[in-house]
């Protein structure tokens, strides 16, 4: 955070002092000053030009944030967050602020890049270069939503659709995650500066794949980004966020939160690749990801699928969930994550029963290397009148090296007789032999355990979409390069 | 295209090879056989380059290069191969996108152009199709759950696709029926060209019906105690190791 402060600091300077005389009337301004109280929240609520409605509900997610503990059951260790040291607000980020070219990136980050093939003008994009010239994918996104309003679909920042449709966004914002879920969620309602708002009209499917990775030259979504998903009735839909290449950002918090509504027949399936900057391979920076995920499976017959490839990140605190509340429900969680050098990660999934025949499949793969820790951490809960539910669960983990750590926590609470319950769990290591095999056939180290790590996932990568799933693959290899020998 | 000079080696400490000096020619086919704990498959470790095998002394002369020193996969890329004993099981990775990897990584290596994948599709289904094996094969996983016979027969078809010029078979008639043992012995006969040497390791003699060597060697105590025509493998089928046992003592 150091670095942000630094740099926010000097532009204050360069600016002339322009908040001396308070800030909370000078709308116009770009920045809050660092810290966090009830002004803040006003500032940002009254720069996004809300209604009453949001900021009244965004006050007192910020008042109830003041008195709730931090969560402390997760395996990860970190120091203490110092909420007063940090920006609230500092966006739309100024370009300047930015490197001038890429030959002023890290030489590391471009090799990486260079790897999974992104072309120049994406480099550029994502390594935050200022460039002058409109992107090309400006044009392609714009032809994208051009076709998604052909079909009524509604695919806009949630900003914008507080404007466009506020009525949907307020009957259905926090229902899911309500605002004092938890602290990192609660500061999430609080201050949340963009995310994603989609809604499918009844009976629609979606023509494409919606991706965030459209939206990235838009905005700096990437601190407290806030998604709201809305499939009604017997639609269906497919939305990806992130993407393969790593992302750089000041902030070292970051606390999104996705809310997720499948009515009736309705389908919704939610692919991740997150690979935020994990810090070096001492631990020094990093991302936190605290994030909340969770669908409600509201409507008879629906289906909310999680897809997940957690690369990234310091420090990884997530657990996409389903509620699955209409009667013959599905919910799935696909999970791959993987902790290389100084990574902590603690991931995992919520199965809650609620409706009759509904039923929920885990499939997660964890793969740690270096003195990474990990810990699956799941709950399938079944409730009294969720007659004849089931779920399957599978927890692979994969150990590279002595030095790292895998976990699994599984809780079970069944509260209906008719219900099946299953859990499988397996732990194993890069065998020697598997190593000296594949290398006799002239497969070099390296990519003989990108090989071996890309099999052991298998089962997850197939579920990503296409184009998606040959990214993550060059990305499982990349992860762990360094981790053997 | 093989030469093994005074070839000394040591597992965890231990001498297993004490001297073992063999020669292989250009398309010459060499038997190795031995009694059990002789040194048969660390020979063909050490050949392969397996960590833990440590060359103590003696040296491995291929195509004029010393191998010693070499990383298992740049012999691998220099042309030997080895169809192991125990065949690895590779869970989830297909034997198609195994083939390719290691064929382009090969490939590489050399700084030959990369074979792009409808290419690959089609050579790797000639290859499968002419050792009679059905397309199936390159769709499961490498070696997951494969039977014994299976997996040996995916170990010729691996040396089909990588064209090796030396390629060590260790055992390969281990837990093989006979008809298994046919159907693998034909898919490696169908292998050998006058460009291609063979050494099979092995310690029966009825793979060498199948196989017919040119010269047969018996390893014993660390060393290679007697070497002949295809004939000593009958002469040994007879009498046994227990001779060598006693002459080496």
């Amino acid at each position: 955070m150091a670095a942000t402060a630094e740099t926010v600091e000097r532009v204050n300077i360069l600016a002339g002092e322009k908040y001396k005389y308070g800030f909370v009337s000078d709308i116009e301004s770009d920045k809050a000053p660092k810290g966090l109280s009830e002004d803040i929240v006003r500032f940002i609520s009254a720069k996004k030009n809300e209604p009453a409605w949001l900021l009244e509900w965004r006050l007192k997610a910020y008042r109830h944030w003041l008195t709730m503990p931090e969560p402390k059951w997760a395996k990860v260790s970190y120091p203490k967050i110092d909420y007063q040291d940090a920006y609230y607000y500092s966006a739309p980020k100024s370009m300047k602020d930015g490197p001038k070219s890429l030959e002023d990136v890290d030489p590391e980050l471009l090799a990486t890049y260079e790897k999974l093939g992104i072309p120049l003008r994406e480099q550029e994009m994502l390594a935050g270069v200022a460039v002058d010239a409109v992107f090309d994918s400006v044009s392609v996104a714009t032809t994208f939503k051009k076709k998604l309003e052909d079909v009524g679909i509604i695919f806009c920042p949630i900003s914008e659709a507080l404007v466009r449709c506020p009525d949907l966004v307020r009957k259905y914002l926090g229902t899911v995650v309500p605002a004092g879920d938890n602290k990192h969620s609660c500061l999430n309602s609080a201050v949340f500066t963009d995310g994603s708002f989609v809604y499918i009209p009844p009976g629609v499917r979606s023509p494409m794949e919606l991706s965030t990775y459209f939206r990235i030259n838009e905005k700096n979504t990437g601190q407290f980004e806030r998604t709201l998903i809305i499939a009604d009735k017997g639609s269906y839909v497919s939305y990806l966020e992130g993407c393969t290449a790593p992302m750089r950002d000041e902030n070292q918090l970051h606390a999104a939160v996705v809310e997720l509504i499948a009515l009736d027949d309705a389908e919704i399936k939610y692919s991740t690749v997150q690979n935020w900057y994990p810090g070096d391979e001492n631990g020094k920076g990093g991302i936190y990801n605290f994030v909340t995920k969770r669908g409600a499976c509201r409507g008879r017959n629906s289906k909310i699928s999680w897809t997940q490839v957690e690369t990234g990140s310091a420090i990884t605190w997530k657990y996409p969930s389903c509620i699955l509340q209409g009667d013959n429900s599905v919910g799935e969680f696909y999970s791959i994550a993987i902790t290389n050098n100084m990574q902590q990660a603690d991931t995992g999934t919520k199965m809650i029963h609620l409706g009759r025949n509904t039923k929920s499949k885990i499939i997660s793969k964890g793969i740690s290397a270096g003195r990474a820790d990990q810990t699956y951490r799941g709950l399938v809960k079944i409730s009294p009148k969720a007659e004849g539910a089931r779920n399957y669960t599978q927890c692979d983990s994969l150990l590279i090296g002595d030095k790292c750590g895998a976990h699994t926590v599984p809780y079970i609470e069944s509260r209906n007789k008719s219900a099946i319950v299953e859990h499988e769990a397996t732990t194993s290591s890069i065998s020697e032999d598997q190593l000296f095999y594949l290398r006799q056939r002239g497969i070099p180290q390296e990519a003989a355990v990108a090989l071996v790590v890309n099999g052991f996932c298998r089962e997850v990568l197939q579920q990503l979409p296409m184009e998606f799933a040959v990214e993550a693959q060059k990305l499982v290899g990349i992860s762990l390069e360094g981790s053997v020998g | 295209m093989l030469e093994i000079k005074d070839l000394h080696a040591s597992v965890d400490g231990k001498e297993i090879l004490k001297g073992v000096t063999l020669s292989i020619g250009k398309g010459e086919v060499h038997a190795i056989m031995g009694p059990n704990g002789s040194g048969k498959s660390t020979l063909s470790y050490v050949l392969a380059g397996r960590e833990g095998y440590d060359i103590t002394g003696g040296r491995i002369i291929f195509e004029g290069e010393d191998l010693t020193t070499m990383e298992p996969e740049v012999r691998a890329a220099k042309g030997l191969f080895l169809a192991f004993q125990y065949p690895v099981e590779i869970p989830g990775v297909p034997n198609s996108t195994f083939l390719k990897e290691a064929v382009n990584a090969i490939r590489r290596f050399r700084g030959e152009e990369e074979i792009d994948a409808i290419k690959m599709v089609k050579m790797l289904r000639e290859k499968t199709k002419a050792l009679g094996m059905a397309d199936e094969m390159l769709k499961r996983a490498v070696n997951a759950g494969f039977s014994g016979g299976e997996k040996k027969r995916n170990e010729v078809l691996q040396m089909a696709v990588l064209e090796p010029k030396l390629a060590i078979l260790d055992e390969t008639d281990s837990g093989l029926d006979i008809d298994a043992l046919k159907i693998v012995a034909d898919g490696v006969n169908r292998l050998r060209s006058p460009e291609r040497s063979l050494l099979v390791i092995t310690h029966y003699q009825r793979l060498l019906e199948y196989i017919v060597p040119d010269r047969v060697h018996v390893l014993a105590r660390g060393r290679i105690q007697r070497s002949g025509g295809k004939e000593l493998a009958l002469e040994l089928e007879a009498k046994g190791y227990a001779d060598f046992a006693e002459e080496a003592a």
